[in-house]
């Protein structure tokens, strides 16, 4: 059983977050860092680490492990920012998640990745495209766009809900 | 059908049709002049020409017919009306309506066009209806001919195209048929210019033609064929033959020809002549002139020649200046050299820093040297997005024509200080706001005649915009001499929806300022008479959004004036550096009035309520580390840095101020877009990224939330200050 979005041999970026180890699609990752000041902005969700200075841009970083219900990214010297590039309504955008440590770059067959399993996983099954299968061990393929626009969406509700409190 | 040009077009037939506009606009006041009248014929023209080139025929076909019309007004034919101004210049919002739908189904509304078309038809039919048969005994021409000239003249025509006109997409055999047409009509193509073949472009035009054409058709229609090339074409139309009788039916000398069309210089027929015999030495030789004659006759041709041939240098020294005064630049091509600048200023900022860190005093040198360099380039590069602010004024003086005569009111619109400059984004971002604001002026402010008439008032009303610098700022000022805001009403509103205590007593400044509060204006219109406030919020957040300021003033029954305050530039500015924690945010100075220490016993001082003594005043205050939630432990004197916005003193607590900084504003973005209290980030000299804040939002934010349960006591608070 194969996921259907997926019909090609696709090279993929694995990560760890904790002792899981997850993957993002090659093609949308522009660069790694390392781990640099992050400046928070006030008055957004946690998970939301801040702004980082990428030559001259200001580009925000996500701790993923804080959005998957895990303890907030400790600093240590494998610690990376991952820079990944995005298209969200038509508007290219860049975005930095951290990691706990990078690890390579592997080829995965369709046939390798088989879909999100309902239960059984410790983060929110939407933001799973599938799961690869790679030396006997499970990889966890992100839906980087999902994971984002949800954030936004989360991000929305917060000020509306501020709002309401503030009236 | 390349698209390029379809683009260039468009951007060609905007201007045109801005300048048609303000053409129109002046025509109205001086309906006689025939300068006016010749530039909105020649903008028509233009359109309509290359609307045809370029594909958009319905855009021609339309043109054409308002051309028609000032070609009859050109050649005295028609005089203009107020109503063949008004049938214009719906006409062109009607071709700028063709622009915008260009290529889209259905986008233009069909029938308006026709009922235009209609409508100058009419016109035409009436005046010549009007116009009494026996003025001439000639017959009516039809009014798309040509204006008939009584004698045939001829011209010499020498039409020397540009090398690149192929890529233009004009075809100068086209041109030269049209030519034909006009009469009589010699072309002899001149080759000369035509490389060898190994070094010929296919696509360049090197042949130019000389024309005699004999024509009744007049100048104007010849210049007509030329019209969309003459810019880079040389053109020159000579008459040679004007018509009429002459004598001798002997014409000038082949030499005399040959140097009027400039192919030989004089002093080249002059040497050839000098090996035949002189005829002034000839006649000299004869006996029938004497030498002195001959001399003063060559002394006249002399001085003639050296008078023209500098008129000449001087004339093509003009063209020189003229074509190299300004060239056009796309907008993104700035916008790209202003971030740059940007950049160039932050890693500047950073190597000061780090010269400085280094004691290296030639370092330090260098460092201060290029923070010079970036400061002036930093300048200079933002004023080359610097616009006059005289253009929107213009799009404003067409909105009040419309309106008022919508309204029925008679309203004169006066401007000054058009020449102001402002950045180019600062401009389109006021656009709305000050469409807004004149709105309100016509509708609610001025009254109408008799009203006007009978409060001993001259019955026309004048709107007046005015825009002056004031340091870093552009005051704006929208002035009315209508009725003026009332007090009593808007007082009356503030104090139902709970804004204000009903027995509180506010200065008339505050409550005129009441009309910009969110939510005021959201319900029904206060009164009739002083229903403003409809969207004034709107319009403030808008130049709040600027890093402006807004405010109202009036005098009852005299008028009212709002006065905008707006920085010159958005991508840099000054700000004030603050540190709270290890969190360094900006605040932009332009807000800042003062700063001042705060100590915990002043804290103990103020009961928990925010608020600072300064010099006998009470200040509110908002401690952002509780704002923003910033962990650690507070400094045992912490600052207050003092903004000001619209008049309300606000005071924001920082653990320390570090000091001014050379702001260079970066987006957000889009992850960010919901976050309130920030405009922007900015990287400061070590890399880091602060955070810029906003500071009216931030006054709001507190005015709406935690403060409205002490709305009596802010009231009091607000009449202390």
């Amino acid at each position: 059983m194969s996921v259907p979005a997926i019909t090609e041999t696709t090279q993929y970026l694995t990560f760890k977050l904790g002792e899981e180890v997850f993957a993002l699609d090659v093609a949308k990752v522009r660069e790694i860092l390392d781990f640099t000041t992050v400046t928070k902005v006030p008055q957004t969700p946690d998970y939301m680490r801040g702004v980082i200075n990428l030559r001259g841009s200001v580009v925000p970083v996500l701790d993923l492990r804080l959005k998957f219900g895990m303890s907030a990214t400790e600093k240590t010297v494998n610690t990376c920012v991952i820079v990944v590039e995005m298209v969200v309504e038509e508007e290219a955008m860049v975005l930095g998640v951290l990691a706990d440590s990078v690890q390579e770059v592997i080829d995965l067959e369709p046939e390798q990745i088989e879909p999100a399993p309902r239960i059984g996983t410790t983060i929110n099954t939407e933001f799973i495209m599938g799961m690869g299968k790679h030396n006997e061990l499970f990889l966890i393929i992100l839906d980087m766009d999902r994971v984002f626009s949800e954030g936004e969406k989360e991000a929305i509700v917060k000020t509306e809900r501020e709002a309401v409190v503030n009236e | 059908m390349d698209n390029q040009y379809a683009d260039t077009f468009k951007e060609e037939a905007y201007e045109l049709l801005t300048e048609l506009e303000n053409s129109l606009l002046e025509l109205e006041d001086r309906p006689d002049d025939p300068e006016l009248i010749s530039r909105v014929f020649r903008a028509m023209h233009t359109i309509k020409g290359s609307g045809a080139m370029f594909g958009f025929d319905d855009i021609a076909a339309f043109t054409h017919q308002v051309e028609t019309a000032f070609d009859q007004v050109r050649t005295g034919k028609l005089t203009v009306s107020r109503k063949m101004i008004n049938l214009t210049l719906a006409a062109r919002d009607q071709i700028k309506a063709m622009l915008d739908g260009a290529g889209k189904e259905g986008a233009v509304d069909a029938a308006l066009t026709a009922q235009l078309i209609a409508g100058f038809k009419e016109l035409l039919n009436e005046e010549q209806a009007a116009a009494p048969p026996a003025e001439t005994a000639m017959p009516q021409p039809s009014p798309s001919g040509p204006p008939p000239v009584e004698d045939p003249v001829t011209f010499r025509i020498r039409f020397r195209p540009a090398r690149n006109i192929f890529a233009n997409g004009t075809n100068p055999v086209a041109l030269l048929n049209e030519l034909r047409q006009l009469g009589d009509c010699r072309i002899v193509a001149q080759m000369c210019d035509v490389p060898l073949l190994v070094e010929l472009d296919p696509e360049s035009c090197y042949i130019f033609w000389d024309v005699i054409l004999t024509t009744t058709s007049g100048l104007d229609a010849i210049k007509d064929v030329f019209i969309f090339v003459e810019d880079d074409c040389e053109i020159s139309i000579d008459t040679i033959d004007g018509g009429g009788n002459v004598d001798d039916e002997a014409y000038k000398k082949l030499g005399e020809i040959l140097v009027e069309r400039g192919d030989m210089a004089v002093e080249d027929i002059e040497a050839v002549l000098a090996n035949q015999k002189r005829l002034g030495e000839m006649l000299v030789e004869k006996g029938m002139a004497a030498p002195s004659q001959i001399h003063s006759a060559l002394l006249e041709q002399q001085q003639v020649k050296e008078v023209r041939q500098e008129r000449r240098q001087k004339e093509e020294r003009a063209r020189a200046q003229e074509a190299g005064a300004s060239i056009r630049v796309p907008a993104e091509k700035l916008d790209v050299l202003v971030n740059l600048v940007g950049e160039l200023v932050t890693i500047q900022a950073r190597m000061t820093q780090t010269a400085v860190g280094r004691e290296d005093a030639e370092l330090i040198n260098i460092a201060e040297e290029v923070e010079r360099l970036t400061a002036e380039m930093r300048d200079n590069v933002l004023n080359i997005r610097m616009l006059p602010i005289g253009t929107t004024f213009n799009k404003f003086k067409r909105l009040v024509r419309d309106l008022s005569g919508e309204l029925g009111k008679e309203i004169e619109m006066a401007t000054d200080g058009a020449e102001t400059e402002l950045d180019k984004t600062v401009i389109e971002r006021l656009n709305d706001p000050m469409v807004h604001l004149i709105r309100n002026c016509i509708d609610h402010g001025i009254e109408k005649p008799e009203v006007r008439e009978a409060a001993g008032k001259p019955r026309q009303g004048t709107v007046r915009l005015a825009a002056v610098h004031s340091g870093d700022r552009v005051l704006l000022t929208i002035e009315d001499d209508g009725a003026g805001l009332d007090r009593e009403a808007i007082l009356a509103k503030a104090v139902e929806k709970g804004m204000v205590a009903p027995s509180a007593e506010l200065p008339d400044q505050e409550i005129y300022n009441l009309i910009f509060a969110p939510g005021f204006s959201t319900a029904s219109k206060v009164t009739s008479v002083s229903g403003r406030g409809v969207g004034m919020d709107v319009v403030k957040r808008a130049i709040d959004a600027l890093r402006g300021s807004i405010a109202i003033n009036c005098r009852p029954g005299l008028g009212t004036v709002i006065s905008i305050r707006i920085p010159l530039t958005m991508a840099i500015i000054e700000s004030l550096l603050v540190q709270i924690g290890a969190d360094r945010f900006l605040i932009p100075l332009s807000l800042v009035d003062e700063c001042i220490e705060l100590t915990r016993a002043d804290v103990a001082a103020s009961h928990g309520r925010n608020m600072a003594t300064v010099r006998g005043h009470l200040v509110p205050y908002i401690p952002l580390r509780q704002k923003f939630s910033i962990a650690g432990t507070v400094p045992d004197i912490e600052q207050v840095v003092i903004t000001e916005v619209n008049g309300t003193r606000v005071g924001f607590v920082v653990d320390r101020v570090i000091g001014e900084h050379q702001t260079v504003i970066k987006s957000l973005g889009r992850a960010f877009k919901n976050v309130e209290g920030m405009s922007g980030a900015t990287i400061l000299g070590d890399g880091s990224v602060a955070l810029i804040l906003d500071i009216p939002q931030l006054v709001r934010s507190v005015e709406e939330g935690d403060y409205l349960a002490l709305s009596n006591e802010q009231s009091t608070l607000k009449k202390m200050i």
